[in-house]
């Protein structure tokens, strides 16, 4: 292709092939902290707990800044929903390649208050504003561990949907994605009609570090304020956590010393002990 | 109040999934009528057949249609809206599984129901037990929703019996529009495997960092076949080997809860035990004494696992 093409499209952009891509990052603790049930036991401890972007988000956000090089898409729209403390991941979100930020602002505990619904439900809204052409979304956050958001956009918008997406490639003149994604049973590829919404699983990419110079840059970039109430959105929780506690522990068990030994267990010991330990931790609650 | 399951199965097979019938369990709890939904293509009949003879189901609706044959999102949940629809049911319940994490919280969002994933307890008709933060955190949950939309983790309740029931058999309401036209399927790749499928496994063989290469993995099949066994891996094993993903247990894989649970060469981050730490024995095989897997295992063993797996393999 005629280089020239490409260098004339920025300016073509606005009138002509405008790609926006909308990217949600989630502030989550951060996955290599063990988390902790408060002394009220009424949720995990947050409070003087490392917190960073949900990885997911990661591969989300490096997903789209690989298309933006691709020249598939023109624009990244960064959104977090949550306390003041998400402006920072959006901020690491913006480091890594994403052009602006959307920070959607509320005090509700993002792990059990924030629901997907409820988060769904203002995307759908800030697609429309933004008149995004896609949007790409962790498959699921590692504190709540629901798995909901995407597929939930999905239907309020009336999208095709590519959850669990582990390799994206435009066709159809851009007019769809191919979409690898991971299955229980293996994998599967999807041609999803655009627009559309992906959620990203852990073999779609490696995301890239932020460099020095990209977060001084980042600070710069703009960042707009909304609130679910000026989104119209009612964010009152459907679901409340009555209790939270600690999974049930297993008990130690026994260092042998060789393979022999090993085996002697498993047939005189293991299927009497075994079952002994069968602890299910929901049983454990409420207790 | 009734319940209605939506029903997994394999298409190739014409079988209900053992999942499905942990879901009736589940399902059972409620002590609601349970009304199983069997959406799929051609040979669907069959499987709503063996729903028909799970005990305590009253009845299964069919929804033969090839646009379900997929699990396409867009077109199932349809096929789920519809029913609901008709039947106006007071709970929702499906086998937690990546097909499911695809469809169900697109039901959900068309029926404006926010649902509570991976349930391992049922309290009452309204509060449930889930697990957060890879199972950290175990939360009794409690829902206003009119409707309850569930996906059960299937580990946490046994299997219904396949056999003793007699429910009668109907056509499911029908969608105008069965195929969305939103998404096509284009082509899969189904691990070609004669081992049995990992979620369902009585053993599971599990294999970490420590193996070194994905083609070490090879030790690990060999013992697999000796046990009948499934293998899995750690997610740092799918990761730095790229391994296929569907074999990772762990938070953000599978949850398996096999008879015997081999990890070898696991050191066992907080995110793999989540996947594994209710199989009923647990075995590690690992050279690093200090490995937390050992704090969860039943027997543990410390040992180089090039010779130690082979050894086993002998000896089993």
């Amino acid at each position: 292709k005629n280089p020239a093409v490409y260098l004339l499209q920025p300016f073509h952009s606005t009138t002509t092939s405008t790609m926006r891509i909308l990217v949600g990052v989630k502030r989550v603790i951060d996955y290599a902290v063990k988390v902790r049930v408060a002394a009220d036991k009424k949720g995990v401890e947050l409070n003087n707990v490392k917190h960073s972007m949900n990885p997911f988000c990661e591969i989300a956000v490096e997903e789209a800044v690989r298309l933006k090089e691709k020249k598939f898409a023109t624009e990244i729209v960064a959104v977090s929903v949550g306390t003041k403390q998400a402006q920072e991941t959006l901020r690491t979100a913006l480091a890594m390649g994403v052009d602006r930020g959307i920070h959607v602002e509320t005090a509700l505990r993002a792990d059990q208050e924030l629901q997907p619904l409820a988060v769904a439900k203002m995307l759908a809204k800030l697609v429309d504003k933004e008149k995004a052409g896609l949007v790409i979304l962790g498959k699921q956050s590692i504190d709540g561990d629901n798995a909901q958001t995407a597929p939930m956009l999905a239907a309020l918008l009336g999208w095709p949907q590519a959850t669990f997406a582990a390799g994206v490639e435009p066709v159809d003149e851009n007019k769809a994605l191919k979409v690898e994604r991971e299955t229980d049973t293996g994998s599967e590829v999807l041609k999803v009609n655009l627009p559309a919404v992906l959620s990203t699983d852990l073999r779609l990419n490696t995301p890239r570090y932020a460099t020095i110079p990209n977060i001084m840059k980042a600070k710069k970039k703009p960042m707009e304020l909304l609130s679910p109430e000026k989104l119209g959105v009612d964010v009152t929780p459907k679901t409340s956590v009555i209790s939270v506690a600690e999974p049930g522990k297993r008990k130690a068990g026994i260092m042998v010393e060789s393979v022999d030994e090993l085996l002697d267990k498993l047939k005189n010991e293991a299927k009497y002990r075994g079952y002994d330990q069968r602890l299910y931790p929901g049983k454990r609650v409420g207790k | 109040a009734s319940t209605l399951v939506v029903a997994e199965h394999s298409e190739s097979k014409g079988t209900l999934s053992p999942s499905t019938l942990c879901t009736i369990t589940a399902a059972g709890q409620l002590q609601n009528p349970v009304t199983v939904l069997v959406a799929g293509g051609k040979g669907v009949n069959a499987v709503a057949q063996q729903a028909a003879q799970v005990p305590g189901v009253s009845k299964v609706l069919v929804a033969e249609h090839a646009a379900y044959e997929k699990g396409i999102a867009e077109n199932l949940s349809q096929a789920v809206v519809a029913t609901h629809k008709a039947g106006d049911y007071s709970h929702i319940l499906a086998p937690s599984s990546m097909r499911s994490k695809n469809y169900v919280p697109r039901v959900a969002a068309l029926l404006d129901s926010q649902p509570i994933t991976d349930v391992i307890a049922i309290k009452d008709q309204a509060t449930f037990v889930r697990p957060m933060y890879a199972g950290n955190a175990i939360a009794t949950v409690t829902t206003s929703e009119p409707l309850k939309i569930l996906t059960v983790r299937t580990t946490a309740f046994e299997k219904a019996p396949s056999t003793g029931g007699s429910a009668a058999t109907e056509v499911a309401p029908a969608v105008a529009k069965p195929e969305a036209g939103l998404s096509a399927f284009l082509s899969e790749s189904v691990s070609q495997s004669a081992r049995p499928e990992l979620s369902s496994a009585r053993v599971v063989i599990s294999g970490g960092r420590g193996l070194k290469t994905k083609e070490h993995f090879q030790m690990l099949e060999a013992l697999a076949d000796k046990l009948k066994g499934a293998v899995g891996a750690s997610r740092a094993a799918v990761d730095e080997f790229h391994m296929p993903n569907e074999l990772q247990v762990g938070q953000t894989g599978k949850v398996v809860a096999p008879d015997l649970y081999l990890a070898v060469g696991i050191s066992g981050a907080i995110q793999h035990l989540s996947g594994m730490k209710d199989s009923k024995v647990i075995v590690a095989i690992n050279k690093d004494k200090e490995a937390p897997i050992f704090q969860v295992a039943d027997y543990g063993l410390v040992a180089d696992l090039f010779q130690a797996v082979p050894e086993l393999t002998d000896k089993v």
